[in-house]
């Protein structure tokens, strides 16, 4: 590891200030996904300040009956919280199917939501890898397959965003609150990572030392019926080939709201809006599951070594919405 | 960067000096001579390095030791308090390892987990997410316990190991 100085901030514009000034400072939080790519040289400051008391750690009801989740607080605590496991049971799932114990710990609300991408090359300094040195040329095109992307990728950049909490949370509407050397601004959820295009090397929408403060939560309304559902090579501890966050409400025998998002296929957490459009009014079946997870895969453009994931997230979504279904019946 | 820091670990208080870079696994192995915690792969994947942090279980090998400073560490060495502690007793009792490698990391972090559990957190393997009451069967313990890795794979005994405590 290159040696680096390490702060403890205080003040939330003293920090902005110093990330905007420093091209060599990064915000410390927990550390289990900074810490590891440091000691693997993936990325090299030479200052680190430490956030963790700068952003609250505490889960506070919203005056609309929301929820915000402060930036620190940690992943276990988010997940175990009662409010959460009742109202929005879809995020405790998601956290819960992540990392381990230990490391959920340590882990942050913002830290979670900007942790890096798994992809072997980007971990690998001594292999070319777009999204580390841009123009360098991607090593899983002729590469390893398995965890990359089938939606929104690009030629330049086939990475997944490995976070299952940010699936739940692009299912539910969330919203991030960011503190930045102008002002404080919002940002869906779903719009807070980015699609590669052309310049992988940005993994978000955010500016250069802007920080998160917080996520808010909408009223529950039909989270109160969600599940998370994560397919992966072992039965736990490791990252997710497919996953589906989805909330479902059904009347009548017939689909009134549908939310559904899909991780470990794209760059971003993948808000399947065709799918939803396709169930709203549908008959509650599995022949519309099917029709909905088809319409939303018909972007798909798998590579040689993933083709797999195109009908694996096909039937984990249909199983999902099944389970919801049942859990209405 | 050297900087100063004070860590109570098992009981004691220490004042050290250390590079920013030193993890909190690094210092205690390196200079408190704690060897208790184990370095399996220093990337977080295999829970040989778990501490008991602020009474919460960790990771030691991804904690920078600056980050932590002021904390309060047990091992498992510390777990013993004149006498065995009754996990360690059970993982004799069990034989629940080969090598041991892996073991005052399975101890620490069962440990943490029984207190995770007791405290209503549930688990990935939960089916009723809202229950307070936590039952550890087999499955709740290995999905809880799926943070530590045993190379020699001992799990067959050792998730016997800690239902019993847990079931006392
Ligand atoms: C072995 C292993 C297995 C894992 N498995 C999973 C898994 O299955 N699913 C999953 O979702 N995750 C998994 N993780 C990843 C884990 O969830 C992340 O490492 C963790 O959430 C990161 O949080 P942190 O607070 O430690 O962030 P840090 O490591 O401290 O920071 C991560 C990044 O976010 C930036 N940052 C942190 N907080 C803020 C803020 N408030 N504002 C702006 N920038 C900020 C930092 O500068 C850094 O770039 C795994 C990790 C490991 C090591
Ligand atoms: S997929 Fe993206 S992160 Fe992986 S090697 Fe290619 S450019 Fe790098
Ligand atoms: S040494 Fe820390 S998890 Fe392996
Ligand atoms: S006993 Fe050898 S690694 Fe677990």
């Amino acid at each position: 590891m290159r040696p680096f100085r390490y702060e403890r901030a205080d003040e939330v514009s003293a920090a902005v200030t110093t990330l905007v000034r420093d091209p060599e400072a990064a915000y410390l939080a927990g550390g289990t996904n900074l810490v590891d790519l440091m000691r693997l040289e993936v990325v090299t400051p030479e200052l680190l300040i430490d956030i963790r008391r700068l952003t609250s750690d505490r889960i506070e009801e919203l005056p609309d009956g929301g929820l915000r989740i402060g930036a620190a607080v940690p992943n276990s605590d988010l997940a175990a919280d009662p409010r959460v496991r009742r109202r929005y049971p879809v995020l405790s799932q998601a956290l819960l199917s992540g990392a381990s114990g230990q490391l959920r710990n340590l882990a942050t609300t913002g830290g979670n939501l900007l942790q890096r991408t798994r992809c072997p090359y980007f971990q690998d300094i001594t292999t070319a890898c777009n999204k580390r040195t841009p123009g360098a040329g991607c090593s899983a095109m002729e590469g390893y397959q398995r965890d990359m992307a089938i939606l929104g990728a690009s030629p330049t950049c086939v990475a997944t965003h490995p976070s299952d909490m940010a699936v739940a949370l692009a299912a539910l509407d969330a919203v991030v609150t960011v503190a930045g050397p102008a002002s404080e601004r919002r940002i869906r959820l779903t719009e807070l990572h980015r699609l590669p295009e052309a310049d992988p090397e940005r993994d978000t929408v955010l500016a250069r030392g802007e920080l998160i403060t917080g996520v808010e939560l909408p009223p529950p309304h039909s989270a109160l019926r969600s599940r998370y559902r994560k397919v992966r090579d072992r039965a736990s501890y490791a990252f997710a080939l497919i996953s589906v966050a989805a909330a479902l409400e059904v009347t009548d025998g017939a689909v009134r709201d549908a939310r559904i998002a899909l991780g470990g296929v794209a760059h971003k957490p993948w808000r399947a809006t065709t799918a939803e459009a396709t169930l709203r009014g549908a008959p509650a079946t599995r022949e519309s599951f099917l029709d909905a997870a088809a319409a939303e895969l018909s972007a798909a453009r798998p590579l040689p070594g993933n083709a797999f994931k195109v009908p694996l997230a096909r039937n984990t979504m249909v199983a999902t919405l099944l389970e919801l279904l049942e859990e209405a019946r | 960067m050297d900087l100063e820091i004070e860590l109570r670990v098992d009981g004691t208080e220490h004042r050290l000096t250390v590079d920013t870079r030193t993890t909190l696994l690094d210092a205690l192995r390196e200079q408190l001579g704690n060897t208790s915690p184990k370095k399996g792969c220093d990337h977080g994947q295999c829970g040989a390095c778990t501490l008991l942090l602020d009474g919460r279980r960790v990771l030691g090998c991804l904690a920078p030791a600056v980050a932590h400073q002021g904390a309060d560490i047990v091992t498992a060495a510390g777990l013993a308090d004149g006498e065995l502690h009754p996990l360690q007793q059970s993982f004799i009792a069990h034989d629940a390892f080969q090598c041991g490698y892996c073991t005052p990391g399975q101890i620490v972090s069962a440990a943490g987990m029984l207190q995770e559990a007791g405290a209503g957190w549930p688990s990935a393997a939960a089916k009723d997410l809202g229950a307070t009451d936590v039952v550890l069967d087999d499955e709740e313990i290995a999905e809880r316990m799926s943070g530590n890795l045993c190379r020699c794979a001992a799990y067959a005994n050792i998730v016997p190991a800690i239902a019993e405590v847990a079931h006392r």
